[in-house]
């Protein structure tokens, strides 16, 4: 008979997640991912002076706050009509990478290395780290490995803090900097910020190039079988962010590219193709299955029989998509990820496709950083139109994240935002088809089900953020997404 | 104890040679933590988690030697090794065993509306939801005191805004009869929680706290006080788009009333800070945040160089704004007079 394995709170990730899988004959036959937090953050934003919007939307997520600001600054923009000046553009990617790369160690090390390393033959066992799953066998890193993954846990953490040092540098404070605005940043350029910013990329570079990048794959050759665990839906998307040209301001051509992969082909990607379903979420059907954001309307229902999540179900031209380092490094045709072929998609493929994407980002900070100029504006003044519609498309550590803004009367009267982990923790959609995390865990064997370290490490590789992902569920509003995506 | 409590205040208050938390202190944390770390149960409500992600940007001590020689961090949904029921045993184990002896950290507000389904934290054993509110009164009525680190659990925060859509209230609210420190800031600057603990510790007795419940060494001063663009306002110099020199009073800036040390203790290691770089003080340590448009001239309020304001005036009434709050009743939740109609009423105010 199926047993019922239930992990709540799922630890080691941002916000509040809750995992259940049936196990019949040791494999994972069925799952279900639920968020079990929500705030309700965009109808907070409904009435105040679109302006106010960076503010309140970094405030969803305080481990990856820049994606949000970058994303609304992104939305304002358009619906200003603003464009930003080069080093404007330039100081937001460096920004911006500073926060990938504290997002990205702070994942691998503080977050998911606990899954592998062995704190008690590391001489850590003591509390927050202990106690944990307990499974033999399971914590394989050979001694001097393991201690060495142990000593890299604190040096990250030290590596992470430079890198939000970085991020102060250019953004004022971090989390939660104040110089991300509509037109472009406030903070100017010196020389000093450049040499301070530039002292410590070097220094995080050689960390990415020297520790963090030959660590997974250590990992990953004695996890080789995790190369084949947690395959997920094999469907990515990825909007694109990182503009390097005033031509083009979102960055859908930029440092990451935009486009899709779907049932193995590539293909180009039209926001239009989006759809939310709610068959299996806290909302009533009453707008009859499958629509596009724009048309969809929600009435919460925590009692609806058979849903399961505050979260909606995304979908792409019909399909569950993953989004990600993954899908940006695939759909980009990075070489080192695609030549991984099918066992990219997988718990090692992800954390392998962080950390090439962690060392690539890290190289071209180093010529941005160049490319400043002393002296030259960094942000355009603004009016505030009477009515305008914005959208901002970019990619946050985690994903392909949007931001859609409506200002009616000057002020904002709709936001919405769509982001990374609602795409791969969704649960099913009307056609029943799994979201993509829960894709994943099915078919996966669990050892010891009082021990499911395996559902965790599938879980934790794809980073998951709930606090961003259950931000825009709203009690007792029937309409937040009314947005044309395109 | 080679450091006296004066001593300490004066290094805390200087913001520490205007960096960090000093290194000098470490040596006394070992030694008032030589009977053991204290237990920590650091809870997280109706957050985003920056101020965890601030804490970890702790240079002395750093969060090695926070975690290994200051506390003893037995329940953190973000960094510990076990999860699901594991990780829940472990939190009430903890609780059970230092009854009245382990402080309970709390980060993030209290959902209060429809029984306070909108946060919830692991299952009971018949599998109902646990909700955060439950949680807080559990394991807090077992704390020898609870921190509420950044301004969601002190006043309500952002959550907390009107329309307030969850009923979230600050953990005063929900939890009555045991001392609480307020370390609000949005984030909380890591030196404001570690020297929190670092005094509790060292002294054995809770700091000096204003009326809104947050220790004087920290928030006892106004940015504008301290402030890098002090010269500029004297001097009638005052900025009118972003990213221009000049006070930036006229682009919104709360640094007139809003109590925090950052604009000489700066963050993240000395590199910068709101003001210096360009943004106007946004007022994230006071029970009102967020008030009105971040961008907008504060409403009605004059100024001159001698301008004064103490942390017992700062309740003032700003204009169309109202900063509510004292005592068990603290309100995170000001309505601007741009929110129309019922939000502009107070949520959840008894």
């Amino acid at each position: 008979m199926a047993q019922k394995i239930i992990i709540d709170p799922v630890t080691r990730i941002e916000g509040h997640l809750k995992i259940e899988a049936e196990v019949d004959g040791g494999k994972v036959i069925e799952a279900r991912s639920s968020g079990s937090l929500f705030r309700g953050i965009e109808l907070i934003l409904q009435g105040r002076d679109p302006r106010d919007a960076q503010h309140f939307v970094m405030r969803i997520c305080g481990v990856c706050p820049i994606s949000h600001a970058t994303a609304s600054a992104m939305a304002l923009d358009s619906a200003f009509g603003l464009e930003v000046p080069d080093n404007g553009r330039i100081i937001r990617n460096l920004i911006y990478g500073a926060n990938f790369i504290h997002s990205h160690l702070l994942h691998f090390y503080a977050l998911a290395a606990l899954d592998y390393v062995d704190v008690v033959r590391a001489g850590l066992a003591v509390p927050p780290f202990m106690p944990r799953y307990e499974v033999a066998g399971e914590y394989r890193l050979p001694d001097a490995l393991n201690k060495a993954a142990a000593e890299q846990y604190v040096q990250a953490l030290d590596m992470r803090k430079k890198a939000h040092e970085m991020l102060a540098i250019w953004g004022g404070r971090a989390p939660h900097p104040q110089a991300i605005v509509p037109g472009g940043v406030t903070e100017i350029v010196d020389a000093q910020k450049v040499i301070e910013y530039a002292y410590r990329l070097k220094e995080l570079r050689s960390f990415v190039e020297n520790v963090y990048v030959p660590t997974v794959q250590k990992v990953a050759e004695l996890y080789s079988d995790y190369l084949e665990v947690g395959v997920g839906c094999k469907n990515m998307l990825a909007y694109g962010g990182f503009p390097q040209s005033a031509a083009d301001p979102q960055g859908a051509d930029g440092f990451f590219k935009r486009g899709a992969y779907i049932q193995g082909k590539d293909v180009v990607m039209s926001p239009n193709l989006i759809t939310e379903e709610v068959k299996y979420s806290w909302y009533n059907d009453d707008t009859g299955g499958s629509k596009h954001p724009d048309e969809s309307v929600i009435t919460p229902n925590p009692q609806k029989p058979g849903a399961y999540s505050w979260l909606k179900a995304p979908r792409y031209d019909g399909h569950p998509m993953e989004v990600g380092p993954l899908a940006r490094m695939w759909v980009g045709k990075n070489q080192a990820v695609r030549s991984l072929g099918d066992k990219a998609f997988s718990v090692m493929g992800r954390h392998f496709a962080r950390a090439v994407e962690c060392l690539e980002l890290t190289k071209i900070m180093e010529q941005w950083l160049l490319q400043l100029q002393p002296g030259k504006p960094v942000c355009v003044p603004h009016i505030i139109p009477k009515e305008a519609d914005g959208i901002g498309l970019t990619e946050g550590p985690r994903g392909a994240l949007g931001h859609w803004i409506k200002i009616e009367k000057g002020l904002t009267s709709k936001y919405n935002a769509v982001v990374p982990t609602t795409w791969n923790a969704a649960p099913k959609d009307d056609k029943g088809q799994r979201g993509p995390i829960e894709e994943a865990l099915v078919g996966t064997t669990v050892k010891d089900p009082k021990n499911p370290i395996e559902l965790v490490r599938i879980v934790r590789a794809f980073d998951p953020c709930l606090g961003c992902a259950i931000h825009l569920m709203t009690p007792d509003k029937k309409v937040l997404s009314e947005y044309r995506i395109n | 104890m080679a450091l006296s409590r004066r001593d300490f205040l004066k290094l805390c208050a200087g913001g520490a040679a205007s960096i960090s938390m000093s290194g000098f202190l470490a040596p006394f944390l070992k030694e008032a933590a030589a009977a053991g770390n204290p237990p920590v149960i650091w809870l997280a409500g109706a957050a985003c988690t920056g101020c965890s992600v601030s804490l970890l940007n702790t240079v002395h001590p750093d969060i090695k030697e926070v975690l290994l020689n200051v506390i003893s961090l037995r329940y953190h949904s973000t960094v510990m090794g076990g999860a699901g029921d594991l990780a829940m045993e472990a939190m009430k184990k903890t609780a059970e065993e230092n009854n009245g002896d382990f402080f309970l950290v709390v980060e993030g507000a209290v959902p209060l509306k429809d029984g306070g389904i909108y946060c919830t934290v692991g299952e009971t054993h018949d599998g109902q939801p646990i909700t955060f509110a439950n949680l807080v009164q559990e394991i807090g009525q077992k704390a020898y005191a609870v921190l509420n680190v950044g301004t969601c659990s002190a006043y309500g925060g952002v959550p907390a805004a009107a329309p307030n859509p969850t009923g979230c209230v600050p953990v005063s609210e929900v939890l009555q009869g045991k001392p609480i420190i307020n370390i609000p800031g949005c984030p909380a600057h890591p030196d404001w929680i570690v020297g929190t603990i670092a005094h509790v510790l060292l002294y054995k007795s809770l700091p000096e706290l204003d009326k809104f419940g947050r220790p004087t060494m920290f928030y006892g001063g106004i940015v504008h006080d301290n402030c890098p663009r002090r010269q500029y306002f004297d001097n009638g110099i005052f900025a009118q788009n972003f990213s221009d020199p000049g006070c930036l009073l006229e682009i919104g800036c709360r640094g007139p009333y809003a109590h925090c040390d950052a604009t000489y203790r700066q963050w993240n290691h000395g590199m910068n800070s709101c003001i210096r770089c360009g943004g106007p003080c946004i007022g994230c340590t006071e029970p009102g945040f967020p008030d009105g448009p971040v961008y907008e001239r504060l409403p009605e309020f004059s100024f001159g160089p001698q301008t004064k304001v103490s942390a017992d005036t700062v309740g003032i009434a700003l204009g169309a704004l109202t900063v509510a709050g004292i005592g068990g009743h603290l309100i995170g939740n000001v309505a601007s007079g741009r929110i129309p109609g019922k939000h502009e009423e107070k949520e959840g105010d008894n």
